[in-house]
C-alpha cells in the first residue's frame, strides 16, 4: 500500500503509523458536558464501509500528521493532505 | 527414459555431474534436476507423505506435487525442493525424501495398516478415542509414518535480502500473453517489469512446437526478449515468482538469486524478497495441465501430458521408452503429437471423447499413433509397465512405461483471487476463470481461458496496451504475428480451442485406489468419506481430507476434488465453489522475508556517543530499548555485577559518579507559543518558567493515564528543550506533532528531535560541582549562579557549545552536561580527568536504576500505561488553573478513585530477603487470591546505601499505610516475603543533597 505524502511524495505504508478517524474533534474541555464529550472523543468511533478520513503519522519521513482518505472496503488510498490543512 | 538425439534448450557441450541418493549422474546446462533425472532413467524420486507409496515426476513446473527432494547437504540442506524447478548445476547433491532405507525399498510402505488411521479426518478422529490414545498411540504412529523432508537444523549460512521496485506495468508470467503484453507496454514507453519464476522467459513457447510467423515459437520468444532487453525502462526478472497480490497494487515476489549455484557468490544473497508497487498489472500466468483421477494414477511413469511434451521439446528428454497419452481435450492430443514429433515414441492416445479434432486424428494416423476412445482404469508395475484401458469394445492392456494425462486446462488464477475475488465457472471451457480482478489488474491469455496460441498472443498485446494506456502511455497497436492455423500445416498447438474441444472429465469410475491430491495422499475414497460424514462444503472438505493443503496448495488437485464432491452432492460446480486462494502462491522461505534482519543484524545497533570510551573502560553493555548502553563497569577482583554496582553507587553518593545519559529523548521547541503548548501538554505549568530554569513535568494521554515524564528547561523566551524518557522519545515527539498538526495548528511552534545530536553526561555526587568547574569556560557554576533546576547554555573545554542542567536522577548534587554528539568522548574524558582527585567513578544503567529507586523516582516500570499522576504521587503537580491533555478523562470516577493503588516504598522485614518486581501485595493473613490483591511491586533492588533490599510499588491506600506490614507474594518464583510499607524516597526525602 502506498500513501502520497504531500511533503515526501508517494511512500510505502510501512513508513507511516496509523491512528484512526480524522473526523473526530477534541471537545471543549470547559463545556458542561465535557465528560461525556471526551468519552465519545476518546472511545467511540464509527466504522464506515467506504471512503474514510484517517490520521496517519509519517514517522519515517517528514514526521507530519496527515489526513489520508482510504476506502475501508478496498484499502484504496484516495488522497492525503497535511492535517490542519486538510480543510477538515 | 533417455536423452533424445537432438533438440531442447540445453547446452549439450556442457556436461554437469550431479548426484541423487548418492549415485552419480550427468546432465546438461539448461536442465532442471527433474529433466536430468528423467534423462538418466530415474523415475522413482521419493515416497509419498502418508502411505509411503513410490512416486515419480508429474509436472515440469512450479505446481509439482510429487518430485520434492532434499537439496544440498549440511547447513544448506533444504527439504521439499521441487525437482521440476531446481536448475541443475555442477556437483548438485540431492536426495529423495520420506523413505527408509531407499525409495525403491521402503519399509514403511509395508505398513499400509497405518492407512486406516490416515484417511479423511485423521487429524480429528483419534482425539475422539480413549483418553491418552492420541499422545501414546496415534501421534507417534502418524509422526512416524507421515512427513516429508528433513530441515538441516543448523544455522543457515546464506544471506537473504529484501528489496523494493516500482513500475507502471507489472507483467506476471512471460509466456505468449505476458511477452506480448510486456512488449506492447514497453513500446508505449511505460516502465515495465516482467517477472517469471523460470530461468528462461517464454513459458509454453519454450515447451511446444508452434510456428509463429516464420519462426519456431522459441525463436519468436527470443526475438521479443531481445527487444525488451534493449528497452531502458523494461526490467526482466527471471527466476522471480510473484507470490502474492496485496493492497494498492503491491505484489510480493521471490527472486531465487543463487539457487542455481552451488553456493551464493560472495556478497550476494541466496534469495531476494521483492515488494513491487505497480500502477497496473497484467496477469499472464497461463494454465496448468489438469490431472484425471483414476486407479493407479500415482504410479511413477504417470505424468502430465503437457509435461511429457515439455520434457521432449525443451529438455530433449524422452520421459519413457514407450508412452501413451490419456486425454479429454484437443490440446492434450496436440501435445502428444508434438512429443512424438520431438522423438518420443507414443504408442497410443486414449481419449475419453467420441471424437477428437479430425485434423489431429489425421496427424495421429499419419504418425502411426493409435487413437483409442476409452478410459484408463488401472496401471501396473513398480514403475509403470502397463495400463489397462476400458473401451466400448472391451478391456485392453497396453505395455507402456509412461502415461501422459490431461483432463483439461486449469487457469493458474490464484493471484487474481488474493484480494477476495472468487473464480467463476465457465461451462464452455469446463473450468474456473478469474472473477472480479483486483484494482489495477487485468488478465490475458490462458489464465482467462484463451488457451489457443493466436488468441493468447492477441489478448496479451491488447492487455499490455490497455495497462500502459491506463498508466498514461498510449501507442497504436502493432500488427500481430501471423500464425498458420489452416490445416495444421505446421506442427502447432494452434488447434482452435472451441467449446466443443474440451469436455468436463474429472475421474474414471473404476475400482482401485485413485489419488486426487498426490502430495497429501488424498484419495477418491477420502472425498467419499468426507461426503458420507457430512463434510461437504468445500472449505470443510478441504480441512477434513487435507485436500490442497500441501506445499503445492492443490494447484493441480483441488479442482478434481471439488468436482467429485459436486457429483456426490448433486450440486453444480458453480454452486459448489472453490476454496479460498491466499498468498503465498508458492512456498517462500521465512529467511527471505526477514532479509538481513536476523541474529546480530535483527535490528541496528544504536550505541551512545561514549560507547567506544565505555568499551575501553571494560563496560558490560545491555540493550535498553533501541539503545546499547553501559550496564556496569567491572573492576578486576570483583566477583559479580552486584559488587560492581554497589561500588559505583557508593562512590557516587560519597564522591562523584558519571553516567552517559544521552539516550534520553531531547526535543528542541522554538516559537512564541511554546509555553502555551507545554501548558496544554503537561499537567503542570511551563509558560511561567523563567528563562534559565528547568522544571519536572508529567504529561498524560487524552484518556487520563500518564504518557511520560521528564525535565524541560527554558533557554530563551521562545525556546525550550524537552527531555523525555529513553523509551518514549519517539512517542512523545509524535504526540507533540499531533498537538501542533491536528489539535492546535494555530500555535506557532517548531519542533526538532535532537536526541541523537547531543551527547549528555550526567555527573552526580557531593564533588560534582568541583568537577564541573574544571570543564566550563569561565562560567560561574556556584549555587548562586547555577541553582538547583538551573538550565543554561555555556561553553566547555575551550569553546565547545554546551547546555548545563542542574538536576540529578540519582538524588545528589548533579549536572547534566550536553555537548554536540561528536564531542561526547572528549567531554567524558575531560570529566574523568577533572574528577580523578575525587575518585570519579563511571557507572551504568544498573547503578542508575538503584539510585533512582533509593530516591523514589518513578521510571518505566511505574509509567506503565496503567497509572495516573495521582497513582504516582504526582497528582498535586496538576495545575487547576488550566486545561491539559487528559485532564477531563483523568477525573473519571475510576481514575480518581481513592482506592486505587498508589506509589509506596517497601523494605523487607528480614533485611537479608531479596525482593523481585512482579510480586503482589496481600494483607497479612489474607488468602492468596486475586480478590485480595492490593497492588504490586514494580521495581526492586539491593540498596548499597541502606544495606538491604528496597522496592517501589503500588498499594491500595498506600499513602496512609506507611509503617504497615504486608506480604509481597510471588507464586511464579516461589517467594512470599513480609515487607514494611514506607515513603517512596528511601534517602534524603527532603532533597537537601541535590540542592547543596
Amino acid at each position: 500500500m502506498l500513501i502520497p505524502c504531500p511533503y515526501c511524495g508517494v511512500r510505502d505504508a510501512r513508513e507511516f503509523t496509523y491512528l484512526g478517524d480524522a473526523t473526530v474533534r477534541r471537545p471543549d474541555p470547559a463545556a458542561p458536558d465535557a465528560a461525556e464529550a471526551f468519552h465519545a472523543y476518546v472511545n467511540l468511533r464509527d466504522n464506515p464501509a467506504g471512503p474514510h478520513s484517517e490520521h496517519w503519522y509519517h514517522g519515517a519521513g517528514c514526521r507530519r500528521w496527515l489526513v489520508v482518505t482510504r476506502d475501508t472496503r478496498t484499502h484504496a488510498v484516495l488522497g492525503a493532505a497535511f492535517a490542519g490543512e486538510a480543510g477538515a | 527414459m533417455s536423452r533424445l538425439p537432438s533438440g531442447g534448450l540445453i547446452d549439450r557441450t556442457q556436461s554437469l555431474a550431479f548426484s541423487f541418493d548418492g549415485r552419480s549422474y550427468a546432465g546438461h546446462s539448461g536442465d532442471t534436476l527433474a529433466s536430468a533425472l528423467l534423462a538418466n532413467g530415474v523415475r522413482l524420486v521419493g515416497r509419498s507423505f502418508k502411505y509411503h507409496r513410490p512416486r515419480g515426476i508429474v509436472t515440469a513446473g512450479a505446481h509439482e506435487p510429487n518430485a520434492l527432494v532434499e537439496m544440498r547437504t549440511g547447513a544448506r540442506r533444504e527439504p521439499n525442493t521441487r525437482a521440476t524447478t531446481q536448475e541443475l548445476y555442477a556437483s548438485l547433491e540431492a536426495a529423495s525424501q520420506n523413505r527408509w532405507p531407499s525409495p525403491a525399498f521402503d519399509l514403511m510402505s509395508a505398513n499400509r495398516g497405518a492407512g486406516r488411521f490416515l484417511g479423511a479426518g485423521f487429524y480429528y478422529k483419534p482425539s475422539m478415542g480413549p483418553a491418552g490414545g492420541w499422545e501414546r498411540l496415534y501421534e507417534p504412529l502418524i509422526r512416524h509414518a507421515a512427513g516429508l523432508g528433513r530441515a538441516s537444523a543448523l544455522h543457515d549460512p546464506d544471506a537473504y535480502e529484501t528489496a523494493f521496485a516500482h513500475c507502471d506495468v507489472l507483467v506476471i508470467g512471460a509466456g505468449p500473453a505476458g511477452l506480448m503484453a510486456a512488449r506492447a507496454a514497453g513500446r508505449a514507453g511505460a516502465r515495465v517489469i516482467l517477472a517469471d519464476g523460470d530461468l528462461r522467459l517464454g513459458g509454453s513457447l519454450l515447451s511446444r512446437r508452434a510456428v509463429i510467423g516464420d519462426a519456431p515459437a522459441g525463436a519468436f520468444a527470443a526475438g521479443i526478449l531481445a527487444e525488451l532487453a534493449a528497452m531502458p525502462d523494461v526490467r526482466l526478472m527471471p527466476r522471480t515468482t510473484i507470490f502474492g497480490a496485496y493492497d494498492g497494487g503491491t505484489y510480493g515476489a521471490l527472486e531465487r538469486v543463487a539457487d542455481h549455484l552451488p553456493a551464493p557468490l560472495p556478497f550476494t544473497p541466496r534469495q531476494r524478497a521483492w515488494t513491487i508497487n505497480a500502477r497496473r498489472t497484467v496477469l499472464a500466468t497461463g494454465a496448468l495441465d489438469r490431472p484425471i483421477v483414476f486407479p493407479g494414477n500415482d504410479r511413477p511413469g504417470v505424468m502430465s501430458a503437457v509435461a511429457l511434451t515439455a520434457y521432449a521439446v525443451r529438455y530433449g528428454v524422452a520421459a519413457g521408452a514407450t508412452a501413451a497419452v490419456f486425454s479429454a481435450h484437443d490440446d492434450a492430443v496436440a501435445a502428444a503429437l508434438e512429443a512424438a514429433e520431438a522423438g518420443v515414441r507414443i504408442a497410443a492416445i486414449v481419449d475419453v471423447r467420441a471424437a477428437v479434432h479430425p485434423v489431429l486424428a489425421g496427424r495421429a494416423k499419419a504418425a502411426g499413433i493409435r487413437l483409442i476412445q476409452g478410459e484408463v482404469i488401472g496401471t501396473r508395475g513398480k514403475t509403470l509397465s502397463a495400463i489397462t484401458v476400458r473401451t466400448p469394445s472391451g478391456i485392453e492392456t497396453l505395455a507402456v512405461d509412461t502415461l501422459g494425462v490431461s483432463g483439461g486446462l486449469t487457469p493458474d488464477l490464484g493471484l487474481a483471487c488474493h484480494l477476495g475475488g472468487r473464480p467463476v465457472y465457465d461451462a464452455a471451457r469446463a473450468t474456473f476463470l478469474p472473477g472480479p480482478l483486483p484494482p489495477g489488474m487485468n488478465a490475458a491469455g490462458a489464465v482467462v481461458g484463451r488457451f489457443g496460441l493466436a488468441e493468447s498472443l492477441a489478448d496479451g498485446q491488447a492487455a499490455g496496451l490497455a495497462a500502459a494506456a491506463d498508466a498514461g502511455f498510449s501507442a497504436p497497436p502493432p500488427a500481430l504475428p501471423r500464425i498458420d492455423e489452416a490445416g495444421f500445416a505446421a506442427p502447432s498447438r494452434s488447434a482452435p480451442h472451441s467449446a466443443e474441444s474440451a469436455t468436463a472429465f474429472w475421474h474414471v469410475a473404476a475400482k482401485g485406489t485413485a489419488f486426487v491430491d498426490q502430495q497429501n495422499d488424498v484419495t477418491a475414497k477420502d472425498i467419499a468419506i468426507a461426503h458420507a460424514e457430512g463434510f461437504r462444503a468445500v472449505e470443510l472438505m478441504k480441512r477434513y481430507t487435507t485436500l490442497g493443503m500441501a506445499t503445492d496448495q492443490g494447484k493441480t488437485s483441488s479442482l478434481a476434488g471439488l468436482a467429485m464432491m459436486a457429483e456426490l452432492t448433486g450440486l453444480s460446480l458453480p454452486e459448489t465453489g472453490t476454496t479460498t486462494f491466499r498468498p503465498p502462491a508458492v512456498p517462500v522461505a521465512i529467511g527471505a522475508l526477514a532479509g538481513h534482519h536476523r541474529g546480530a543484524d535483527f535490528r541496528p545497533v544504536r550505541p551512545t556517543p561514549t560507547h567506544g570510551w565505555a568499551k575501553a573502560q571494560g563496560a558490560v553493555f545491555v540493550e535498553t530499548g533501541l539503545w546499547l548502553r553501559a550496564q556496569y563497569f567491572p573492576r578486576p577482583g570483583e566477583s559479580g555485577w552486584r559488587q560492581s554496582v554497589d561500588r559505583e553507587v557508593n562512590a557516587t553518593r560519597a564522591g562523584v559518579g558519571l553516567v552517559d545519559a544521552s539516550t534520553f529523548g531531547k526535543i528542541d521547541l522554538q516559537g512564541p507559543d511554546v509555553g502555551t503548548l507545554l501548558d496544554r501538554v503537561y499537567i503542570n505549568t511551563f509558560s511561567t518558567l523563567p528563562v534559565g530554569k528547568a522544571r519536572y513535568g508529567v504529561m498524560l494521554r487524552e484518556d487520563g493515564f500518564v504518557l511520560d515524564d521528564g525535565t524541560t528547561g527554558r533557554l530563551a523566551d521562545a525556546r525550550y528543550i524537552m527531555t523525555t524518557t529513553t523509551a518514549n522519545a519517539a512517542k512523545v515527539y509524535q504526540h507533540l506533532a499531533f498537538c501542533l498538526d491536528v489539535l492546535w495548528p494555530e500555535l506557532d511552534v517548531t519542533l526538532a528531535s535532537v536526541t541523537e545530536q547531543w551527547a549528555q553526561i550526567s555527573i552526580s555526587g557531593p564533588h560534582a560541582r568541583a568537577v564541573l568547574a574544571q570543564v566550563v569556560d569561565g562560567q560561574d557554576v556556584s549555587d548562586a549562579a547555577l541553582p538547583f533546576m538551573g538550565a543554561i547554555e555555556a561553553t566547555v573545554l575551550g569553546g565547545i557549545g554546551a547546555r548545563i542542567f542542574r538536576l540529578s536522577f540519582a538524588g545528589e548534587l548533579g549536572y547534566e552536561i550536553a555537548v554536540p554528539a561528536d564531542a561526547g568522548t572528549v567531554l567524558v574524558e575531560a570529566l574523568m580527568a577533572a574528577g580523578r582527585d575525587f575518585g570519579i567513578t563511571p557507572y551504568g544503567t544498573e547503578a542508575l536504576g538503584v539510585m533512582r529507586i533509593e530516591k523514589g523516582h518513578v521510571s518505566g516500570n511505574e509509567l506503565n500505561g496503567q497509572t495516573t499522576a495521582a497513582d504516582l504521587g504526582l497528582g498535586r503537580m496538576a495545575s487547576k488553573r488550566k486545561d491539559h491533555i487528559g485532564r477531563v478523562m483523568s477525573e473519571r470516577p475510576a481514575l480518581a478513585d481513592p482506592d486505587r493503588p498508589m506509589l509506596v516504598g517497601v523494605k523487607p522485614v528480614d533485611p537479608a530477603a531479596v525482593l523481585r518486581a512482579g510480586a503482589h501485595f496481600l494483607k497479612i493473613g489474607a488468602p492468596a487470591a486475586t480478590a485480595h490483591d492490593e497492588g504490586y511491586l514494580t521495581s526492586a533492588c539491593h540498596s548499597p546505601t541502606l544495606g538491604h533490599a528496597i522496592g517501589l510499588g503500588f498499594l491500595k491506600h498506600g499513602a496512609k499505610r506507611h509503617g504497615e506490614r504486608v506480604r509481597a507474594f510471588d507464586p511464579v518464583r516461589g517467594a512470599d516475603i513480609e515487607v514494611e510499607v514506607c515513603a517512596p524516597a528511601f534517602i534524603d526525602p527532603q532533597g537537601e543533597r541535590q540542592r547543596g
